[in-house]
């Protein structure tokens, strides 16, 4: 853990020396949610509803779901561009550092510009927060915390995943975009707008509902789901790590040099 | 001289065309993201409260042409060799070469888009064509229509590698890529109807749009290719899209004459 953080503090002083391009970074990686979110207000304005939910809900949904994802990519990005290690030969290194590789890979990147876009997002998830009709009670809150928590566990789940993939197929793949941008985009809307086979797939596989509007019915106070263990579903997102994890370290024993 | 650019043109193609798998690959993931637009226009669709400027089955036509021809509407589609010439001083190089860099540069960008729409569009095309009924691709009313969505759609191509170039000559004086290329990329493609198609937005907005050259490139030969807009409405589109491509052209060649006598190379 102290490695880690020293990894971090080595790429912020790096970043640092060039202040100008580093700042304007931030500025520009705030305005893509910020895009996307005036789409969907636009869409509000046009239509009034989704399917029974209100601007600010969908709001709230947006704002956990980018939050979150700018979370990772902040500090999970070594995993995003993995694959360039692999082909280049340079994960050799890592394997003869005494240290676990999950750790250096994670530490291998950090983008400190995304902090631009989880300013924005958190600035939203507090402004939408504030303005749905629901009383709040501090299991709603920690509802909320957890939702976030597991949203950046089971994105970087997902990273590992895709970095994963690279041990057999040496290239990235762009199809494991689906599951990351795809992802993201996907659980900016409460999930049951979608059809039943895509609610299925991110509730069991990828176990997006549980950071994404199981909680957030909880947390409206909707149709039957006042059980306070609502709030703490969020809680199995983060066991979804686990078998990702397990794959990388399949991964790893597989792993063959591409010796260049 | 346009031999020169042809065959810069035909390497690009050929280049592009061998990565085939990555192709496949992009067809899945613009499936995916496609049907997940649709569903989300379904779902605004489905409880609207008043009748909104254009029919879900036009949103969707639109949303399949939009996935099918990301290569040509897209502004961050990126050459980072283009970008390497410039900040490592290679541009020297360039400009020894008896042509002029602004036609290669443009017919080097103009081919690798087309590569890389000519590898994708037709899968999703013919899928789309023959899906059931509520996301279906629907083919315009008739032939001439067809016709004049083809002709918009290449006069926005070439808008839109003008539009461009004029992000390649910006890094002649930022000297980073990604700021200028990432201010460009966001704006424009809310301002192209690619977040969400120009009608569904408020009036207000509508007219910046308007205003603005980047609808022309993907917003419009859409609407012409749906029927939103009728033929006449083309016709006159397409004339306002010819003297939009003119000016941007100019304004291109002139910063990058402009930025190409005060270039200073180190040595190296």
């Amino acid at each position: 853990m102290k490695l880690y953080f020293k990894y971090m503090l080595m790429l912020l002083r790096s970043e640092m020396q060039y202040r100008g391009s580093f700042l304007l970074m931030t500025f520009c990686q705030c305005l893509t949610p910020f895009v996307t979110f005036a789409g969907v207000y636009f869409m509000f304005e046009r239509f009034g509803e989704l399917k029974g939910w209100s601007f600010y809900e969908v709001a709230l949904c947006f704002a956990v779901t980018q939050v979150a994802f700018s979370f990772t990519e902040c500090f999970a990005r070594g995993f995003d561009v993995f694959s360039s290690l692999v082909v280049s030969g340079n994960f050799d290194r890592l394997l003869v550092r005494p240290r676990s590789t999950v750790v250096q890979v994670l530490g291998s990147r950090f983008e400190f510009a995304r902090i631009g876009r989880l300013l924005l997002s958190a600035g939203v998830l507090v402004w939408a927060a504030s303005q749905i009709e629901a009383s709040w009670t501090p299991l709603k809150v920690v509802a909320l915390v957890l939702m976030v928590v597991s949203g950046v566990v089971i994105f970087t789940g997902i990273f590992i995943l895709a970095a994963a993939i690279s041990f057999w197929t040496v290239q990235g793949l762009e199809v494991a975009n689906i599951f990351t941008d795809g992802g993201r985009e996907m659980i900016q809307y409460p999930l049951n707008i979608y059809h039943k086979w895509v609610k299925r797939f991110f509730t069991f596989i990828i176990p997006f509902a549980c950071v994404n509007y199981l909680p957030l019915l909880y947390i409206l106070g909707r149709d039957g789901a006042d059980h306070p263990l609502y709030a703490l579903l969020p809680l199995i997102g983060i066991v979804f790590i686990a078998p990702c994890l397990l794959v990388w370290r399949i991964g790893v024993r597989h792993y063959r040099s591409t010796g260049s | 001289m346009m031999k020169a650019y042809l065959s810069v043109f035909r390497l690009r193609i050929n280049m592009g065309l061998q990565y085939r798998a990555a192709a496949l690959a992009g067809i899945a993931t613009q499936f995916f993201f496609g049907f997940m637009f649709v569903m989300i226009f379904q779902a605004f669709y489905a409880h609207s409260v008043s009748t909104p400027p254009m029919t879900l089955a036009a949103v969707i036509t639109y949303t399949w042409l939009k996935q099918a021809f990301l290569a040509f509407i897209m502004l961050w589609f990126r050459d980072n060799e283009l970008f390497g010439l410039i900040t490592s001083g290679n541009i020297a190089y360039e400009m020894c070469r008896p042509s002029d860099i602004y036609g290669l540069w443009y017919a080097k960008l103009l081919a690798t888009r087309l590569s890389s729409a000519l590898l994708r569009c037709f899968p999703i095309l013919l899928i789309t064509l023959i899906l059931p009924r509520p996301y279906r691709l629907e083919l315009p009313a008739d032939l001439l229509t067809f016709v004049l969505f083809i002709a918009v759609l290449l006069v926005g191509l070439l808008m839109i590698v003008a539009i461009s170039m004029l992000i390649y000559i910006s890094v002649f004086v930022t000297m980073s890529p990604s700021g200028s290329i990432m201010l460009f990329a966001i704006f424009g493609e809310f301002l192209s109807g690619l977040i969400i198609p120009v009608p569904l937005m408020p009036g207000w907005m509508q007219h910046i749009v308007n205003a603005l050259p980047f609808h022309w490139t993907a917003d419009f030969p859409f609407r012409v290719f749906t029927g939103d807009l009728s033929k006449s409405e083309a016709l006159v589109g397409l004339a306002a899209q010819a003297a939009w491509l003119i000016g941007l052209v100019a304004l291109g060649k002139i910063l990058m004459n402009k930025a190409l006598r005060r270039v200073v190379v180190q040595g190296g």
